[in-house]
């Protein structure tokens, strides 16, 4: 590797500092160093900066009893039935109270507790929400499916397609790591005017499953199953809108590139 | 939960309010619980802190009514960051400008993290609070290691020019 000049070396200063640059770099930079008093003057005005900083930034400390609150706010592993633990002889009207409880308490929990399927949605609309903020949307930003499809090996446990769906005007914006339940998820990020569309994609063995249309907070989720591959499609666009994008990127993924 | 107290600090540093990191604690707890089985306990930090990285940026979007807030509408030391930690580290609120006659460098330090863009705040606290190495900060954040190398070197530089510019001043 050639020595870099003082522009090329000034970036690598922080990683250097951190220890972080590969073996080759950070070679680079020290045959840079040991001939610049510049940069060497830098790096130990970061070093001091950083040391500094470290020495004076303030952990916030968990509020007692946190923990505690935190535990106590689970729901409960095994809800004790009312009923079957107390000896069986015959009908009271203490059972009978005590039966109607446990139903009214299967109700009540059937009625709170969200189902998968509402859990997912939710899930899915926050990752969405989430990518709209500043540096969150993209990772690798390209209009080349070419430079899309590749940037996932490694990433994720599958290569999406990435169909061009330009001419249907839905720009290919990008793509992104993103993460569904806890599980990493390749994300397909197009545009629709100045909508954007998240397409989460990711493995999940079981039956193919047709379309499912959810509605939440004013986005649309339209969610399926094929050949053990799990596709979500986010976005404010109209259901209708939404609907269409979906058709052409499936019909556009199946011919193959 | 396991490593609460790296997920405390964090969830403070990222909605800059100990009572609202609180309320973003009991989600991410939630969240955690449902899916807890399936962690290792040697990634059991990053898992956490991703989570609550997470559960922060869906509470700070849900109180912004799902406003993006682009990077020219951040002030460098906007007024709600250097309150928060005036609030928190030195008693009744003061106002940056107070801050800096006082002199007093570990409240202006800290107020010109709170200031920071979060794409920047997360990184750094993560580096320099956690002291996690460049490929757990990309886990929890969902980037690639080049950009945490690019996001920690900008946010420094930030900091430094700032930090520099104060004292020219005084």
């Amino acid at each position: 590797m050639t020595i870099p000049d003082c522009h090329q070396a000034h970036p690598l200063l922080s990683a250097a500092i951190d220890g972080e640059l590969d073996p080759a770099a950070q070679a680079a930079l020290d045959r840079h160093l040991a001939g610049c008093d510049d940069c060497r003057k830098a790096l130990e005005e970061q070093k001091a900066f950083r040391d500094t900083l470290r020495s004076v930034l303030t952990r916030h400390q968990a509020p007692d009893g946190l923990h505690a609150r935190l535990m106590a706010s689970l729901p409960e592993e095994k809800p004790q039935p009312t009923v079957s633990s107390r000896p069986r002889r015959r009908w009271s009207h203490g059972a009978w109270a005590g039966s109607a409880l446990a139903l009214a308490a299967s109700i009540v929990l059937f009625v709170s507790v969200p189902s998968h399927q509402d859990e997912m949605t939710r899930e899915l609309v926050a990752a969405h929400v989430r990518s709209l903020m500043p540096g969150h949307l993209i990772d690798v930003p390209s209009s080349d499916q070419h430079t899309v499809k590749p940037w996932f090996n490694g990433r994720v446990d599958l290569s999406p397609p990435v169909p061009d769906l330009s001419e249907a005007g839905f720009p290919l914006l990008g793509g992104r790591l993103d993460y569904i339940e806890e599980r990493p998820s390749a994300v397909l990020v197009y545009g629709r005017r100045q909508h954007r569309i998240n397409l989460f994609v990711w493995p999940e063995p079981g039956r193919d499953r047709a379309v499912g249309q959810t509605q939440r907070n004013g986005y649309t989720v339209l969610s399926w199953r094929q050949g053990d591959i799990a596709y979500a499609a986010v976005s404010d666009l109209a259901a209708e809108e939404l609907a269409d994008f979906r058709r052409l990127w499936q019909g556009k993924a199946q011919e193959g590139p | 939960m396991p490593h609460v107290d790296a997920a405390f600090n964090l969830a403070a540093w990222l909605v800059r309010n100990p009572a609202d990191a609180e309320d973003v604690m009991q989600d991410a707890m939630l969240r955690a619980y449902r899916f807890f089985p399936s962690c290792r306990e040697d990634t059991a930090r990053a898992w956490v802190l991703r989570i609550v990285r997470n559960a922060c940026y869906d509470w700070l979007a849900a109180k912004r009514g799902h406003v993006v807030v682009g990077f020219a509408d951040v002030d460098p030391l906007d007024t709600d960051g250097a309150r928060f930690t005036a609030d928190v580290f030195s008693g009744p609120a003061e106002d940056p400008e107070s801050i800096l006659l006082r002199e007093n460098r570990r409240d202006l330090l800290n107020a010109m993290v709170a200031a920071l863009p979060e794409e920047f705040r997360e990184v750094l606290v993560l580096r320099e609070m956690e002291e996690l190495s460049y490929k757990e900060i990309a886990d929890i954040v969902g980037i690639p290691q080049g950009t945490v190398m690019s996001r920690l070197s900008r946010a420094r530089a930030m900091l430094m020019r700032d930090w520099k510019a104060r004292d020219d001043h005084s």
